[in-house]
Parts: C-alpha cells; sequence; structure tokens
C-alpha cells in the first residue's frame, strides 16, 4: 500500500503477471473455440469428413480411376454396370457402378464435387461481399441509404431464393447469345445463387455494426478524425465477422444444395460439366428401370457434403455464441 | 457572464441539442403519431481556463454526456458555438479541423467497450500519433508507445497484449495512454472512473492529477459522483434536463451551494463519515426529458417552487460572487428556507 | 407490523461456517469463495463490501440457493435457525426461497416479468407462500405497494413494469421480496442501477421496512457510502475471503486491515477537498493466481513473512475481528506500532 503523496507521473504498479506472448499455434490449441471443438464428437467427425471431401475433389484428377468427362475414356460397352460386379464384357469392376454412357459413377461424383464445392463456396463469398459491404453502410450511415438497403432486403427475402436466382437465370438466357450461354453458365450461377442469399449477411453485419459503432473505441477514433471508410475497415470489420463466419458456413451447404436444385431442374450447369445435381437429375431417369446406383450414389455425396458442412455450422454458432458457453 | 482576465482555452456559448427520437416513419404513418424530440442540451454556456479542470455534474439523463460528446465533435450541435482557443472548429476547413482536432483528446466511461478487442495494445495507443501522421519511423513509434505506457504506470512489454488480458482499472490506464498520444492540451474525460473499483478509481484519479501537473493539461470532467468532481475540479456546473442550473468555484458550490438541485445532490451523498446527522431525502425523480415540465424543469421536486417558477424558466444569472445559478428563487432571496421538503422515509 | 416472535433459542438466525464455492474449469478448479464464515442476527444488516470479483455476490447466492453452475458448494454449511440448507433438494430450496429468505436483485427491470402486472406478480407470489384467497392476497399487495411508497397503489397495482419509473421499479421489487415476510432479504446491489438522488431514497426505505419488520439484511454492495448509512455490521471482502467484520462504525471510522485502511482512504470524500487519495498499487488478483498466505500480502505495505505463508484467521481486532498477522498475540508489538 502506498500512502505517500508522491509528485511524480509514475505510480508504480507493476503489471500483474509476467509477460510472455505464446505463438499463434499454442494460442490457438489453448482457446476456448479449439477446447470446444475437441470436446464435440460429432464435430470433430463433420470437420474430418468435409475435409476429405473438400481435399478428395480438388485431388480428382488424381484419384479418379477415370476422367468422367474425357468422351475417349468411356466405353459404352460398360454402360450400367452394378456397383462391385463385373462388367460382362470388359470384366472391369467399379465401386459405384456406372451410368448409361459406361461413365465411372465414382470418378463422376469426385468431378461433380469439384463444380458443387466451386459454385458453393465462389456464391458464398460473392454473396457475403456484398451483404458485409451493404450491412456495413447500412448499418453506419444509417438514415435513407439504410432505409433503401433495407427495404431492398425485405422484398427480396419476400420471395423464396430458389425463385430469385431461377428469375437471375431466366434474364441471363435473354440477354446472352445462346453460343456463349455454355460458356458463362458457371459464372451466372454463382451471381445467381450469391444475389438470391446477401440479405442474411446484410442484416446480420447491419445489427452488429449498430451496435459496434456507438462503442467507445469507434467514438475513440472518430474523436481523432479517422475517415469513416477506414473506421468501418479497420475497427468495425474485424468485429462483426464473428456471426458472419457462422452464416458463411450454415450459407454453403444450402448453397450446394441450392446449385444441385437449380442443376436438378436443368437451369445450372452445363451437362458437359456434370455436378452432383445434374448427376443426379440424369440418375432419377434409370430410378424405375432398376440402376438405383446411379441417383442414389450422387444423393448420398450431396447428402454427406451438406451434412457435415452443417453441423460445423451449428458447432461453429453454438461455440461463437457467448450466452451458450 | 463577466469576462475571464485571459481567454478561456474552451469557450461554449448557448450549445443546443435536439434528438429524434421518434418511431421509425411507417410506425408514424400507421400509429399517427407525431415526431417527437429530445432536447438533451438547451443553452448551455460555459468557459474553460487554461490549466483548470471542470467538471458538469448531474444524474443520468442531464445531458453532461452529449456536452462531452458536442465538444469533440462526436456529435454536431444544433445551436450555439464551441469555440476552442478562439476557434471555432464548425468554421474551418477540413485540414485546419483536423489539426485542430490534435489539440484535444476523450477519455471514455467504460474501459470495456473503448479498446478494439481486436488490435494489440501497442497499435490501440499508436493509432493517434499515424492518424495525426506525428511520427513515420516505427521504430521511433514503438519508443514513444513504451514511453506512454510507462508513462501510466504499465510495462512496455505489455504493448504485445491485448486488451481482454488486462483489468478494468489496466484498461483505462491505456486509454489515457492513448489520449495522451497526441499530446492534446484539452482532455474531455466522460465518466473516466464510473466502472472501475473505488481503490482503482483512487489510482485513476491520481493518475489524472499527477498527469495535469506534469503536462499542464485543461480537463472537462464529466461525472455523477459529487465527490470525485469535488476531489477534481476547480469549477463546477450542475446540470439538470439539459441546462446548468448552477455553475460555481467547486470550493463555493460545495460548502455553500445555492440552487435546490444542487442542495438536493449534496444531501444524497451517503455519509461515510458517519456524523449520524438526518438527513432530508431527497424527492421524486429525474422527469421524462421528451416532455419536462414547463417553467423551471426542476419545479414539481423543488419546496421552494411557486407560480413563477411553474411558468418562468429561470436564467442563469450571477447569484454572489464566483456563481452563477438559474433559480428564481434564488434571485428573488427566498431560498434562505430548507430546500427540501422532509420524507417520512 | 409486530415482530415474529423469538424462536425459545437465542441461536443466530443465519449461521455461515467455512463457506467453499469452487468453479470448475477447464483450466482446474477455481476457488471463488474460501473459508467464509459470519452470523446473521434476527433483524440485523450485514453489509458485504468487496470490489468486483471479491466473492460478495455470490455468498449472497450461494445462501439463498441460486448459485449459477458450474458453481458449487465445495465445503462448510449455511444454517437457517441452526438447520442446514445448504444441500437441500431443490423442491425444498424452493420453499425457504421466498418464505424464509428473499432476494432484491441489482437491476429492477430484469427482475419482474415484464408481460405481467406489477399485482399479478405479487399477488401469485403471496398464493405461493400464503394459505390466503386470492382476495385477500390482492388487498395484501396493495398494502405492500403502500408500505414500500407507491403513490395511489390502488391504481399502480394493475401498471406493468415499463410503466412504473427506475426508482418506483426496484419498490416494487423490495415489495415482492417482502410478500411472506422473510426473515432474511439479500439485497444484491439494490441501489447501483439508480439515479444517486433515488439511490438515497432505497436506502431509507430498506432501513425502514427491515426496523418495522425485524427482517434481517444481507447487504452487497460496492459502495462503502451504503454500508455506512445502511448497515449495523460490514464484512469487508477480499479475493473471496472476509478481510474484516464488525460493527459498522468501527470498521469505517477505524479500519483495522491494511486493505480495509486502503480502501478507506481511496474514497474522496466531500469534506476532505482536493487531497491525494490513498492508493493501494496492483489491483485484485485473479482467482487463477490467489498469492499464497494472506491473499492481501504482495499489495501490503505492512506485510511480513509470515503473511507469505500462512493464511491468517479472523483475529480480534479493535472491536472489530480482521485477517491479519498483524493482530495475532505474538505480534503485539508491531500491532502497538
Amino acid at each position: 500500500m502506498n500512502t505517500q503523496p508522491h509528485n511524480r507521473a509514475t505510480p508504480a504498479v507493476p503489471p500483474d503477471e509476467p509477460v510472455h506472448t505464446p505463438s499463434l499455434l499454442a494460442r490457438m490449441l489453448d482457446s476456448d473455440l479449439w477446447h470446444s471443438f475437441v470436446r464435440s464428437p460429432v464435430t470433430v467427425v463433420s470437420a474430418v469428413v468435409a475435409l476429405l471431401y473438400v481435399l478428395a475433389a480438388l485431388c480428382a484428377p488424381l484419384i479418379s480411376p477415370q476422367n468422367p468427362f474425357d468422351p475417349a475414356t468411356l466405353d459404352l460397352m460398360e454402360a450400367f454396370t452394378p456397383p462391385l460386379q463385373a462388367n460382362a464384357f470388359s470384366g472391369r469392376t467399379f465401386w459405384l457402378g456406372t451410368d448409361a454412357q459406361g461413365r465411372d459413377i465414382f470418378s463422376a461424383i469426385l468431378y461433380g464435387s469439384r463444380v458443387s464445392l466451386l459454385v458453393g463456396v465462389a456464391a458464398v463469398s460473392f454473396a457475403a461481399l456484398l451483404g458485409i459491404g451493404l450491412g456495413l453502410m447500412s448499418g453506419y450511415l444509417g438514415g435513407w441509404v439504410d432505409a433503401l438497403i433495407m427495404r431492398i432486403a425485405d422484398i427480396q427475402l419476400s420471395f423464396p431464393a430458389i425463385l430469385i436466382a431461377l428469375l437471375i437465370f431466366g434474364v441471363f438466357k435473354g440477354i446472352v447469345p445462346p453460343e456463349l450461354q455454355d460458356r458463362v453458365a458457371l459464372y451466372v450461377l454463382i451471381v445467381a445463387i450469391g444475389l438470391s442469399d446477401w440479405v442474411q449477411y446484410a442484416r446480420t453485419v447491419r445489427s452488429s455494426t449498430m451496435a459496434e459503432k456507438n462503442k467507445e473505441y469507434v467514438q475513440a477514433a472518430r474523436v481523432i478524425g479517422v475517415p469513416a471508410p477506414l473506421i468501418l475497415l479497420r475497427h468495425i470489420l474485424p468485429n462483426v465477422m464473428g456471426p458472419v463466419l457462422v452464416i458463411a458456413t450454415i450459407g454453403l451447404a444450402l448453397a450446394i444444395i441450392l446449385e444441385s436444385t437449380l442443376s436438378f431442374l436443368g437451369v445450372g450447369v452445363p451437362p458437359t460439366q456434370p455436378s452432383l445435381g445434374t448427376l443426379i437429375r440424369v440418375g432419377q431417369d434409370f430410378l424405375f428401370s432398376g440402376e438405383w446406383w446411379i441417383v442414389l450414389f450422387p444423393g448420398l455425396a450431396l447428402l454427406i457434403l451438406a451434412l457435415s458442412v452443417n453441423l460445423l455450422g451449428d458447432w461453429l454458432r453454438d461455440a461463437l455464441n457467448p450466452k451458450l458457453r | 457572464m463577466n469576462a475571464p482576465p485571459v481567454t478561456p482555452l474552451l469557450q461554449v456559448e448557448d450549445l443546443r441539442c435536439t434528438f429524434d427520437v421518434s418511431k421509425p416513419w411507417l410506425n408514424r404513418l400507421i400509429e399517427g403519431e407525431p415526431r417527437r424530440s429530445l432536447k438533451a442540451v438547451d443553452g448551455v454556456s460555459f468557459d474553460i481556463t487554461r490549466g483548470e479542470t471542470f467538471a458538469l455534474v448531474g444524474e443520468s439523463g442531464c445531458g453532461k454526456s452529449t456536452v462531452a460528446r458536442l465538444v469533440v465533435g462526436l456529435y454536431q450541435p444544433d445551436g450555439g458555438r464551441i469555440v476552442f482557443d478562439g476557434e471555432d472548429p464548425a468554421q474551418l476547413d477540413a485540414a485546419r479541423r483536423q489539426k485542430l482536432r490534435r489539440r484535444f483528446q476523450m477519455i471514455f466511461q467504460d474501459p470495456y467497450a473503448s479498446l478494439n478487442p481486436r488490435w494489440r495494445v501497442d497499435r490501440i495507443i499508436a493509432e493517434p500519433i499515424r492518424v495525426f501522421g506525428l511520427m513515420r519511423e516505427d521504430a521511433q513509434i514503438r519508443r514513444r508507445v513504451a514511453e506512454l505506457l510507462t508513462l501510466v504506470g504499465l510495462s512496455p512489454a505489455d504493448g504485445t497484449r491485448y486488451p481482454h488480458e488486462f483489468s478494468g482499472g489496466q484498461r483505462q490506464r491505456i486509454c489515457i495512454a492513448r489520449a495522451l498520444a497526441n499530446n492534446p492540451e484539452f482532455l474531455v474525460c466522460d465518466e473516466p472512473t464510473s466502472a472501475l473499483d473505488v481503490s482503482v478509481q483512487a489510482q485513476i484519479l491520481n493518475l489524472m492529477k499527477d498527469l495535469q501537473d506534469e503536462f499542464g493539461l485543461t480537463y472537462l470532467f464529466i461525472s455523477h459522483d459529487l465527490a470525485v468532481v469535488r476531489h477534481m475540479a476547480n469549477r463546477v456546473g450542475v446540470m439538470y434536463l439539459g441546462r446548468l442550473v448552477e455553475i460555481a468555484d467547486s470550493r463555493t458550490l460545495f460548502e455553500q451551494a445555492r440552487h435546490p438541485y444542487t442542495r438536493m445532490l449534496l444531501a444524497t451523498i451517503p455519509d461515510i463519515s458517519m456524523s449520524g446527522q438526518a438527513r432530508p431525502a431527497a424527492q421524486g425523480e429525474v422527469p421524462n426529458p421528451i416532455t419536462p415540465p414547463p417553467g423551471c424543469t426542476f419545479h414539481p421536486r423543488c419546496a421552494l417552487a411557486d407560480e413563477r417558477c411553474r411558468r418562468e424558466p429561470p436564467q442563469l444569472l450571477p447569484a454572489g460572487p464566483a456563481r452563477h445559478a438559474a433559480c428564481h428563487a434564488v434571485q428573488e432571496g427566498r431560498d434562505a428556507a430548507p430546500a427540501l421538503r422532509h420524507d417520512t422515509d | 407490523m409486530a415482530p415474529p416472535p423469538l424462536s425459545p433459542n437465542d441461536a443466530p438466525l443465519l449461521r455461515v461456517r467455512g463457506l467453499r464455492i469452487e468453479f470448475p474449469t477447464r483450466r482446474g478448479t477455481l476457488v471463488a469463495i474460501d473459508d467464509v464464515s459470519f452470523d446473521v442476527a434476527r433483524g440485523e444488516v450485514l453489509g458485504m463490501v468487496g470490489e468486483s470479483g471479491a466473492g460478495k455476490s455470490l455468498t449472497g447466492a450461494a445462501i439463498i440457493g441460486l448459485l449459477e453452475p458450474p458453481g458449487r458448494i465445495a465445503g462448510g454449511e449455511i444454517l437457517l435457525h441452526g438447520r442446514p440448507i445448504h444441500a437441500l433438494p431443490p423442491a425444498e430450496m424452493r420453499r425457504i426461497r421466498g418464505r424464509h429468505i428473499s432476494m432484491v436483485f441489482q437491476d429492477p427491470l430484469t427482475s419482474l416479468n415484464p408481460l405481467l402486472t406489477v399485482g399479478d406478480q405479487i399477488v401469485e407470489t403471496i398464493l405461493t407462500h400464503k394459505p390466503i384467497g386470492e382476495q385477500a392476497a390482492r388487498r395484501r399487495a396493495v398494502e405492500l405497494l403502500e408500505e414500500v411508497g407507491i403513490p395511489a397503489p390502488d391504481q399502480r397495482i394493475d401498471h406493468y413494469p415499463h410503466q412504473f419509473s427506475g426508482g418506483m421499479r426496484q419498490r416494487v421489487v423490495i415489495a415482492l421480496a417482502l410478500c411472506a415476510d422473510p426473515e432474511l432479504i439479500i439485497a444484491d446491489e439494490p441501489t447501483t442501477a439508480l439515479d444517486v438522488s433515488v439511490q438515497a431514497q432505497i436506502i431509507a426505505l430498506l432501513r425502514r421496512l427491515c426496523r418495522e419488520h425485524h427482517t434481517a439484511v444481507i447487504l452487497v454492495t460496492h459502495d462503502m457510502g451504503v454500508i455506512a448509512e445502511t448497515a449495523d455490521r460490514v464484512a469487508v471482502m477480499y479475493a473471496g475471503r472476509i478481510a474484516e467484520i464488525g460493527p459498522v462504525r468501527e470498521v469505517v471510522k477505524q479500519p483495522q486491515h491494511p486493505y480495509t485502511r486502503g480502501l478507506m482512504g481511496s474514497i474522496p470524500v466531500l469534506g476532505a477537498g482536493s487531497r491525494r487519495l490513498v492508493q493501494i498499487d496492483g489491483a485484485m488478483p485473479r482467482l487463477t493466481a490467489i498469492p499464497s498466505g494472506c491473499a492481501f500480502h504482495p499489495r501490503c505495505g505492512e506485510a511480513f513473512a509470515r503473511c507469505r505463508e500462512e493464511r491468517p484467521e479472523l483475529l480480534a481486532a479493535g472491536h472489530a475481528r480482521a485477517a491479519c498477522w498483524l493482530y495475532a498475540g505474538d505480534n503485539a508489538a508491531e500491532r502497538a506500532r
């Protein structure tokens, strides 16, 4: 205790703990997030599955038995081979069977997952960028900017996402010349899914931004005249990213499903680049003629991918929610 | 107000700030409600002389924090002027306003919300240095941050840590270090210790006094705690519902308060010296500031209120040496009677 | 109201012995309250004062059986009328809560249900604890509201919590706590959320009710001023332990424990002008790093070897008792200093 009056401006206050800065990895392994992760077996399993899935999709050319999109590797005589049974002509066995063109289903799934994941990730990134940008502006500026953005969001929310995506696709079909359509279809699909999904990012970011902008650290930056764009970028953005991460993870599963739905309806990726949805659409034609494997395995693949990503998202939401800790 | 001999560092003249507290447009349209506004600051004037501590004191909702935010430019006034060392920031172009900003800083109430949780402490403290372009080289900035940390009683090594690793008092020290980073002359302190424990409050108040002595700082000190204000301030303004009701030298105010509201506030301070004297209990609560009472806004709680008080808002007028009060009873000399009704509680 | 008849034995109303509260975390078990013992007599106001994290609110929550998991009572006992209540099953504890012990929280807004009128909430509480009819309960509710100083109680009873101001709302909460004529009220920072001019009114109200009903109160607060005004005795807590306990006048005017002395000196006082405040350097230790021996020794200017090694018990110090080795018999010389 110090009862002596002293005139120096530096009262001796020792920091109450010795200072050491652990490495990033050590900090991560000691974080609450990591501990809640390893304590949830479901989450660990879905993370491993999702990771394997992404790896398998990325390395598809290396691990798949055939390139399903190279007509030279296909043999029509091998069509409709059931799973794990030797083909009557070539004697080859396919793990998951083959389709009407003799295409190996396993390889098709690997390549299809590439397309599905690519579209999903790109669409989510597009939606998140758009939503975060508009949400930050809406929340920080308020007033008529906020009213305008949020009314557009309200209107869009009153339509189902798939309708919006179909609408955008319809417009695209109308304005792009047919010979270009196949080439740009993938990008249009990404934009269509992204545009149908930005609203929830914008809403979440807007409400977090409104909470953050009144916090005193933002006011401290305003007092010294930091320009608004820098305040948004350096101060507010890093502090609103938690919920965005959760939405993006769950959104990834939804985007993959939406892409499959669109492809299933025939408005998605061109048949030359089949995604999981395309495979399911093609496969369902054979469902009633007994070739069940053509639709079942791509369907299962989609289910497993969407489920594992979704479970990861659920865990992240709970882990980042301080109220549930 | 009689002109002080030297030019004050800060002059606030007839400051007004109104907030729109209406419901959203669609609700108003459907429910047929008019726009509603809250006069948070309603004609406040005061001067602060270089090197002094001027305190604004009052209960929550009296507008004292709004005045602080108006002074540093976080809110725009709806009327009146703020003149800092002869210059009105509202009249300046952006570049000169930024130059003026370098000369003042602010310390906030909540040490848990006033530091960006994602930034390391050294980056937080260096922000004003970088924003004002005071130093260019990283090594130079690092040295200055270390110096500032030492100045507020922390260790230079603390710069590599994140805000959540510190206690409330240590965080407030970091806030003070950040506020001193651009060598300001004038600090606006908005309830800087009301979120802290008393023993930590003592550390921070002592530190603020030491820094004032060392750097000749001028403080605008906002607080609801009269004992803290008595400890820190040279001059005190008491606010009630957006207006200054009494303004006086600290000593004058605390020894012979004249406005009935000031007297009521003084009577509510718990008696820690345990003199055992019965205190008159305060009456009523602060009314809703959206619909303040007519006339003198304090009249429903005032034992001295008469017809004139209910009708006519009083002006802040001289009431003895080094004191102004906004009270008809004081001006009419009928404030000798006990200002408070005695409650049975 | 007549005071309730005294029970034949003269035992204290509440007796806490060796209370220990632990929080198991993944980094080990935190001891939030360590060996805390005190008594509360009938009709007495015991102040519990301390800085944030000192464990004062936890002690209150443990007594009324509202400890938030994973916190748990790991040792010691809490006796009400000599009957242990710290290990009762939840159903039995609920009967004690409200009937014998009730609670007033810091924030009046969150301790009232916003969807029910205050009358409904008071009547419901009365009916839970007393064998009377709904009409009688409503009459009692109006009486209670009048008693806590709410004007026009027969009209206000049908209002919702948001229609009351902060101070009036806290009065409603106090009326709610009084419903079943409890013998003990635990008031956890009852004035902290209120404006200064309203604080004084609530303190005066608590004092008067406690006197009239002969109800004991444990007043948990960080505000020494509130304690000085309200309490009969005060327990000063530091790092989950009682540093000093004694009659409020003695502790406030002649604090014995070095921590209490520092704490009292650090409070700005109106009459004292702008003298430099006494300053206890450093901060209260975190629960993860409570020092050995006396938890205060690293910040204490008078610490000696024994303080670092051995934890002091509450020892007689003046008219109070302080957990400080300065008051051990063999340190008489030190004490005389």
